[in-house]
């Protein structure tokens, strides 16, 4: 209210442009966002009788200790990069989509179903491969899309939407899992079937982490440019802020969304490609693996930007890397991340708040000092 | 140019870590290392289900001297699993990891295994094959349908309206055989008995179970039992209408204590001990420990309230004939579209019958 009062013209501020204000603040808020639930973390610890210290000093050796431990949280962020980038870009537009579980199981599904008349025929793989790839991507990109279609044409909310579409999507690769598509030896756990070893998309070389987690890096950097140094991005961008605005400039804004959409898809249909080729050989119920709905969680924290994106999801794969060791040496539930993430995701939505908020960091007021 | 020397370089460390494994054993026995256990479940320890009754088991091997038990849950069939395995390897020193979910084995613990040769792996599920699987891995299996068929022999004698009421997760070989089982059980005492199943599609879906449980209820059962990993929320379903329940992989009674008749469960610490005890002898563990009543590898929960005492004493008739190897399978038997599906009588443990993809004559359901 004192603001209406004395409404004092800005003048200079110290010395700090907007630009770097708003930089300050994107780096500042989330740590300081982290750094506010690692306390109220402890405070929950403590009351539970744990040490915090014992607690952070397992987190640390359990995702960063030791090559192995680096390499673990390496390889659970592989998928979650990719299921981030698959809300972000639709968020950049303006829209709130909950679909990447679905098409990550699609994608995954359809690799596997386009892999069986390959393999039967005995297709090398550096032909299949990238069919596999590409069925997946297209798969997840029809899904989504038809999200940001029926956003766009039918008017239907997206975030419901994307949402059933997952439940569909899974409901279909169980239809043909367990039907028509089921290998006959799998019969207490229904499968495709195994693509066998020549097949398998391989690990990155000197580590054990799979190629999915460079396809993330690659895919990361690619879009940034695209979201950030491209017309295509400006207008994406510029249609997320106003659509109304962005129509009347004669954008083609029903192009950029279902675009966007399709980009998020293929994204999640990526990754849905590398659990099957990397790590299952085979499609079945243990796609559906969450991965999808964690990447939301990694895109808030990033804030949209496929390149903080990275990052965080490293973040996420340490702390599901050390999940384990924190229940093995502090005989904790297996909650307790879940715990930690819940109060990191509820702490960074209020953090949100503090965009532009924080008082050293504005333009002081001269007013009533003159 | 630089990936292929490094994959190069990388081989060569691996070759070296293998070379060092593989002299490791022998340094090993004569140390004395501590025996230490990891074990890994798909669920909480708490389910009073599957997990349950893996971990009540672990429990009692925490209390042995010389033998440390690590715990991971809710470790979902991917590659999470491999992972857990390899930092309960790489962090805690395990020498013997037990797998105790079906969908851990192929790919999971058999890469695991190829990886760490030094290591022991044991699967919860008969999927080990000599030929093409490691000697390092291995399967442990308890026939829980021989339990399920003494909850039928004791649902036979207890059910007013002749049905009993199964909820079933998915129509697969080792579900399918404890809903026959139990039939067979309750026509072993009661001619007029019927099972009727409903299928609900998952492991663990408790609104579903819940809504099957009151399906069955309404459809005149008056025993209802399960094959899902959680019964908590079927028998707590039952109970409070007021019908009686067998249970199924862990003890239920404390959730049914006005309905409980008996339950199907594992004694998963009959094998776990065999393990420790080879362990600590610098014995090799066996690869294949298949079991049921007559090596004590399951039982039977203590009687409820819920079981009549001619009920008891059939029961325990019937658990007298599985110890001895009486046959549950006698034929010729049809399933329920009249089709004979075993012509003779079936060893308890015969291969042929983990193969079932048929409900006998006498259930009511469809696996499809």
């Amino acid at each position: 209210m004192t603001a209406v009062v004395s409404p004092a013209p800005i003048a200079a501020s110290r010395g700090l442009d907007p630009r770097a204000i708003s930089s300050i603040e994107a780096i500042l808020i989330p740590v300081g966002a982290l750094v506010a639930s690692a306390i109220l973390f402890s405070v929950f610890l403590l009351a539970l009788g744990k040490s915090p210290l014992t607690f952070f000093s397992l987190v640390w050796t359990g995702g960063f200790g030791s090559a192995f431990s680096i390499q673990n949280s390496l390889q659970r962020a592989a998928p979650l990069i990719l299921t981030g980038l698959a809300f972000a870009i639709p968020a950049r537009i303006g829209l709130t989509l909950l679909g990447a579980e679905g098409a990550l199981v699609l994608g995954g599904f359809s690799a596997a179903a386009v892999a069986i008349p390959l393999v039967t025929f005995g297709f090398p793989a550096f032909i299949g491969l990238p069919l596999m790839a590409l069925a997946a991507m297209l798969a997840g990109g029809v899904w989504i899309g038809l999200a940001g279609w029926l956003r766009h044409y039918r008017g239907v909310n997206e975030t419901i939407s994307s949402l059933l579409l997952g439940y569909i999507a899974i409901a279909i690769m169980n239809f043909f899992v367990e039907g028509l598509l089921r290998d006959p030896a799998s019969a207490n756990k229904p499968s495709t079937m195994p693509m066998g070893d020549a097949y398998r998309v391989g690990s990155i070389p000197g580590t054990s982490v799979h190629w999915g987690l460079a396809a993330g890096l690659i895919l990361a950097v690619v879009l940034y440019i695209l979201m950030t140094r491209t017309t295509f991005g400006f207008a994406a961008r510029m249609t997320g802020g106003n659509v109304r605005a962005a129509k009347a400039q004669g954008l083609p804004v029903g192009f950029l969304v279902v675009t966007c959409c399709a980009i998020a898809g293929a994204c999640a249909g990526l990754a849905g490609f590398y659990e099957i080729a990397a790590i299952h050989g085979q499609a079945n119920a243990s796609l559906v693996a969450g991965y999808g709905f964690t990447g939301i969680l990694v895109a808030f924290l990033a804030r949209q930007n496929p390149l903080a994106i990275i990052p965080v999801a490293i973040m996420f794969g340490a702390l599901d890397a050390a999940g384990g060791l924190v229940q093995r040496r502090m005989a904790m539930p297996d909650a307790t991340v879940l715990v930690l993430q819940g109060i990191i995701f509820v702490v960074l939505l209020v953090s949100e708040t503090f965009y532009g908020r924080i008082p050293f960091l504005q333009p002081r007021k001269t007013g009533d000092r003159t | 140019m630089i990936s292929s020397s490094l994959s190069r370089r990388s081989l060569l460390k691996a070759g070296a870590a293998g070379l060092a494994a593989s002299a490791l054993p022998f340094g090993l026995a004569r140390a004395q290392t501590p025996i230490v256990l990891g074990a890994v479940y798909v669920g909480p320890r708490d389910d009073f289900g599957w997990n349950q009754a893996h971990a009540v088991a672990m429990d009692i091997l925490k209390q042995v001297p010389g033998v440390t038990v690590v715990e991971e849950e809710n470790v979902p069939e991917t590659d999470a699993v491999s992972k857990s395995m390899e930092s309960m390897i790489n962090l805690d020193g395990a020498n013997l990891v037990l797998a105790t979910s079906f969908g851990y084995y192929k790919p999971f613990v058999i890469e695991s295994a190829k990886k760490y040769p030094a290591v022991q792996f044991r699967h919860a599920a008969p999927l080990w094959n000599k030929d093409t699987d490691p000697a390092n891995a291995g399967s442990y299996f308890c026939y829980l349908n021989q339990a399920h068929y003494v909850d039928g022999v004791a649902a036979g004698l207890s059910t007013k309206t002749n049905k009993i009421g199964f909820v079933a997760a998915k129509p697969i070989p080792s579900v399918l055989s404890n809903v026959n089982s139990v039939l067979l059980g309750a026509k072993s005492v009661n001619p007029n008995a019927t099972v009727q199943v409903i299928f609900t599609g998952e492991w663990s879906l408790p609104v579903r179970e819940a809504e099957a449980a009151n399906a069955l209820i309404d459809a005149g059962c008056d025993v209802i039992t399960c094959h899902v990993d959680g019964p908590k929320v079927v028998v707590e379903t039952a109970e409070a209408r007021g019908v009686m329940t067998c249970g199924h992989n862990a003890s239920q009674a404390p959730l049914a204590p006005k309905g409980f008749i008996t339950g199907a469960e594992y004694k998963w610490e009959t094998i776990y001990k065999l393990y420790a005890d080879a362990l600590s002898k610098g014995e090799a563990l066996p690869n294949f420990t298949v079991g049921g009543y007559h090596n004590d590898m399951i039982r039977n929960t203590a009687y409820g309230a819920g079981a009549t005492p001619e009920a008891i004493k059939a029961a325990d008739a019937a658990i007298e004939g599985l110890k001895a190897g009486k046959p549950i399978y006698v034929g010729p038997l049809k399933d329920n579209t009249g089709k004979v599906v075993i012509e003779g009588t079936k060893d308890n443990y015969d291969p042929e019958l983990d193969g079932m993809s048929y409900l006998l004559e006498g259930v009511v359901g469809s696996t499809t």
